[in-house]
């Protein structure tokens, strides 16, 4: 593999939309007015009047469109190449959801419609819940969460409510040392105080230091199963029946839930709320960093305290006066009118005990329309097939990693079956070679991989988390595990190699101490 | 169904094989048995593209959607038009499909987006530095009361019942877990109350909340009323529309230390009401705990121009319960679809449909005050969205209204039971002067038949003259 000559890409200067700007262009054409054109001066106090307008490159639309698609020939992608991202779950995202998410009916939808006449939409909405109820074992869920991280701040308010409802103020949330880092920022963001929990040595939480750390001062037991080695937690029973003795609640980091969907569910686990990433498990594509959408699933206990508004499903009253009857049936579509209902959608603002609003309006619609979609298209069947192929392939890849170079220098960290991920150390190759993981990752880039998440979970030292997912071919954890056996062999030749690397990439390793002692964040403009 | 795999039997005895068990039920016997489903999920089963596609057409064709209705509804989104080069760009896998950019050497599409996008807003607003986004305006608003507390270490809030209503419901739900209080300052003919914001900011306040327009749509004088903020050391928090920075002075001229706000009118589908995404800016000062990626300009080890994320000191992956916040997947497939919208706007176009909102909205404005039976709900100045007051039921007038193909707004008694009668009307550019006009001959008829089936319902009213318009 090439490690020297420039490419072309490299070659070309990069040049910001703003840079580009040139006075006179234009690729707006607006409408007339149609209106009287009277001075803003007459309408606005001048004083409230903006007197320089924002500098907006100037620039047509051709160049509009070279322009980020020369940028856009700049990333890497899911579509383009494997991208073992751990605990990311970056599976195929089908592009039936796109033309789903697009029709009219969702794209067009203002989300202060009357719900009378957003029938569809809740009605999806609904269904998306009772969806994800099942999937999680718990019977209720509130879709309005935005992203995982928010799943995990509305899961700690309503812990707060719902102890705060029982007359009690407790302080502390225990995460086990493995968690994501955004368990303890929520933590926080929520006023409560974190406690880590160790890992035993098969890579679950340590029962004895749980056992200490276990009060009636305890709020909640944040946890992720598998968790972020890839490992089920064995004592999750025993762990449960703890957390609850002792009042506390017990929280689950849906982040990998694609391990275990139809096989086994956080509920039936003892859990009392659960977040599910819409964007991970159920497709949505992640969009260089969202948007996602992080629904929660409760139990019955938790349920009064969901957010504000919550979708409903209201059987008709008053003996049969139909949802027809509510409104004048004139302005009701057909499919509302479907014979033979005797319920409908609503919103419900009223819920005196809930820990309100975590956003605006309903939530990331259209998520919601991509992901039940996914939901369709697969089944309960397809569900359980989606994570037992994802452990079959992750195992697999595993067991090729096991041998060769890979089994000496990056071996398992914790060498038992994996569920969807498993984590490798790379302490052995930083220690025999003089190579780092994030030398090994940037080396994968000239492969044309996307490496797996590294330095992560902490507890393991030089850390790589590889999840290949279930949509992967066995083709490509074959040539991913060449790839690797070829970079250590080339690393054991000659490490300079591999800590130099990239070569290939439209630039190679990027100064970013200097990005953040001196930072840079806006383009200057004059 | 299988769907989106393609292991073969083949592929999975050589996969087994390799992993040395005879079936995949054994790699789940890590999960203990009382814990295992054993049964299949209550899920319909699979189902084929061309009957997906059916079904979510059939829920698609239950909504009224802005296609099939003329839409006067705002409240924060709106039925901009949407260049056909931002579906265009926004759909390529390029952008669709990567995760949030870690590798920086594969991600400098994603990253330069960020850092144009910043830019963007970093002059929409006239603040210094710009997040890459956050997921919407109400809890930008939250996060900004977070990164308050964190600068001034103080525990309270004041905040403007202009303030977008969802806004306060998210910083109130957010106060919970940040232990502040929250106090609100009422309206004064559609504006904020100047004297009851200075007399409630103190030195306990860490931030004071303003929208602008405010959710009436009026115009605030951000500067005047910021004035208590400043006195007392609070931080101003300004909540905008972006689409009115084109013609209204920015937060940053206005003494704002943060501007937050509702990112959907810049190149977002209405979409229900989300993914959209929200825009955090600020000054210099708070760049250190602003929440939410940044990308940073740099260079690489050849001295090629590059951007990274930057200063990720502040975020939950590296500091965890130091982070100055949670956020990890926020919104930048959103985020991009707002630059390009933005680039496609341009300086000029940007400004001109600002100014034609202002004008649509003052014709609007006036148009439904001349018809009998609505007044004004307040006199202050608008951009693109104005109260009324209505002097029949406005749930009747809606209903009527939608009956003729027109959404006419969004009512305000739920969230302001002050305003019974109360409806916010939103202008865009995809609002003609004839679906104003007729709006307003709309609204009319149904005040005309809401009296006269108040008249027929009563007899005695029957025998009083009418008057005539």
């Amino acid at each position: 593999m090439s490690t020297a000559a420039e490419t072309p890409m490299q070659r070309e200067r990069v040049v910001t939309i703003f840079e580009r700007s040139k006075e006179g262009r234009r690729a707006a054409a607006l409408p007339p007015a149609g209106v009287p054109e009277r001075p803003l001066e007459e309408l606005i106090p001048a004083a409230l009047l903006r007197a320089e307008p924002p500098r907006l490159p100037e620039i047509s639309e051709p160049e509009i469109v070279r322009h980020y698609n020369r940028l856009s020939r700049r990333n890497f992608d899911l579509d383009t190449g494997f991208y073992p991202l751990g605990s990311c779950t970056m599976k195929h995202n089908p592009r039936l959801n796109e033309r789903v998410a697009a029709l009219p009916g969702h794209a067009r939808l203002h989300p202060a419609q009357d719900p009378r006449r957003a029938q569809g939409a809740l009605e999806l909405m609904w269904l998306l819940q009772e969806s994800l109820a099942e999937i999680c074992g718990l019977p209720h869920v509130s879709l309005q969460p935005s992203a995982g991280s928010h799943g995990e701040l509305a899961g700690l308010l309503l812990t707060r409510a719902y102890h705060a409802d029982r007359g009690e103020a407790r302080h502390k949330v225990l995460t086990p040392d493995t968690a994501h880092g955004t368990n303890p920022a929520s933590v926080t963001m929520a006023g409560y105080e974190v406690v880590k929990v160790a890992t035993n040595e098969r890579g679950g939480v340590e029962m004895d230091d749980l056992r200490a750390k276990v009060s009636e001062d305890v709020a909640c037991l944040m946890l992720t199963n598998p968790n972020t080695l890839g490992l089920f937690d064995e004592n999750i029973a025993e762990i449960a029946a703890m957390i609850h003795e002792a009042g506390g609640t017990l929280y689950y980091d849906g982040a990998n839930l694609n391990a275990v969907m139809g096989h086994s569910r956080p509920g039936d686990m003892g859990f009392d709320i659960v977040h599910v990433n819409l964007h991970k498990s159920f497709s949505q594509p992640h969009g260089g960093g969202g948007p996602g959408a992080g629904p929660i699933a409760v139990s019955e206990r938790i349920e009064p305290f969901l957010p504000r508004p919550q979708v409903v499903r209201r059987e008709v009253e008053n003996g049969g006066r139909s949802l027809a009857a509510a409104a004048p049936p004139d302005q009701l579509l057909p499919a509302l009118t479907g014979a033979g209902k005797n319920y409908y959608f609503d919103l419900d603002h009223g819920r005196p005990r809930s820990i309100g609003r975590l956003r605006g309006f309903q939530g990331n619609f259209g998520v919601f329309v991509r992901s039940y979609a996914y939901i369709l298209s697969l089944g309960a069947d397809g569900l359980a097939e989606a994570s037992e192929t994802a452990v079959l392939n992750a195992n697999y890849l595993k067991a090729l990693l096991a041998q060769g170079r890979a089994g000496k220098h990056i071996p398992i960290a914790f060498d038992r079956h994996c569920m969807h991920e498993f984590v490798l150390s790379g302490a052995p190759m930083k220690r025999s070679l003089g190579v780092k993981t994030l030398d090994l990752a940037k080396r994968l880039l000239d492969f044309g991989f996307h490496p797996p998440t590294v330095y992560f979970p902490l507890l393991v030292e030089e850390a790589l988390m590889v999840e290949p997912t279930e949509t992967e071919t066995k083709e490509s954890l074959d040539d991913f595990a060449a790839a690797i056996e070829e970079i250590l062999a080339e690393a054991e030749a000659d490490p300079e190699i591999t800590r130099k690397a990239p070569y290939t990439t439209p630039v190679r390793r990027l100064d970013e101490v200097r990005a953040t002692r001196r930072p840079v964040v806006r383009q200057p403009l004059d | 169904m299988s769907r989106y795999t393609s292991a073969t039997e083949a592929d999975r005895e050589q996969m087994l094989a390799a992993i040395g068990v005879a079936g995949v039920e054994e790699l789940f016997e890590q999960i203990p048995e009382p814990l295992r489903l054993g049964r299949p999920l209550e899920l319909p089963q699979g189902m084929g593209e061309a009957e997906v596609f059916e079904r979510l057409s059939a829920l698609a064709a239950g909504n009224a959607d802005a296609e099939h209705e003329i839409c006067f509804i705002g409240a924060g989104m709106y039925d901009h038009y949407v260049p056909a080069i931002v579906d265009a760009i926004t759909q390529r896998s390029e952008f669709l499909t990567p995760y949030t950019p870690y590798q920086p050497e594969i991600s400098q599409g994603g990253l330069q987006v960020m850092f144009e996008f910043q830019t963007a807003m970093s002059e929409l607003t006239a603040l210094p530095v710009s997040s890459a986004g956050l997921y919407e305006g109400p809890s930008s608003v939250a996060a900004a009361g977070y990164l308050a507390l964190g600068a001034t270490g103080r525990r309270s809030f004041v905040v403007s019942r202009g303030v977008h209503p969802h806004s306060r419901e998210a910083l109130e739900t957010y106060s919970r877990g940040y232990g502040t209080e929250v106090i609100e300052v009422g309206l004064e003919d559609g504006l904020t109350d100047a004297a009851a914001l200075a007399s409630a900011v103190d030195g306990d306040t860490a931030a004071v909340f303003l929208q602008s327009p405010n959710f009436l749509g009026a115009v605030e004088d951000v500067a005047a009323l910021g004035e208590a903020a400043r006195r007392h050391g609070a931080l101003l928090v300004v909540a905008v529309d972006p689409m009115t920075l084109g013609v209204l002075e920015p937060p940053g001229r206005c003494g704002a230390d943060v501007a937050i706000g509702e990112g959907q009118p810049l190149g977002n589908r209405l979409d229900f009401g989300g993914p959209s995404f929200g825009f955090f800016c600020a000054t210099e000062a708070h760049l250190r705990r602003m929440p939410g990626r940044i990308a940073g300009e740099t260079v690489d080890v050849d001295g090629r121009r590059g951007f990274v994320l930057a200063l990720q000191t502040r975020e939950q992956h590296i500091r965890r319960e130091k982070a100055t916040h949670n956020i990890c997947t926020a919104q930048a497939l959103n985020a991009l679809g707002a630059m390009v919208h933005l680039a496609w706007l341009g300086r000029s176009g940007f400004r001109e449909l600002g100014e034609l909102l202002v004008r649509r909205t003052a014709y609007a404005r006036e148009r439904l005050a001349e018809v009998d039976g609505v007044e004004l709900l307040h006199d202050a100045p608008v951009a693109r969205e104005f109260a009324i007051s209505i002097d029949v039921p406005t749930q009747a007038v809606l209903d009527f209204c939608a009956a003729r193909g027109i959404a006419a707004g969004y009512p305000l008694a739920r969230e302001y039971p002050e305003y019974e009668n109360g409806l916010l009307v939103a202008i865009t550019e995809r609002r003609t002067r004839e679906q104003i006009d007729a709006l307003a001959q709309a609204i009319g008829a149904a005040i005309e038949a809401e009296r006269d089936a108040f008249v027929g319902d009563s007899a005695e009213k029957a025998r009083q003259p009418q008057e005539v318009r």
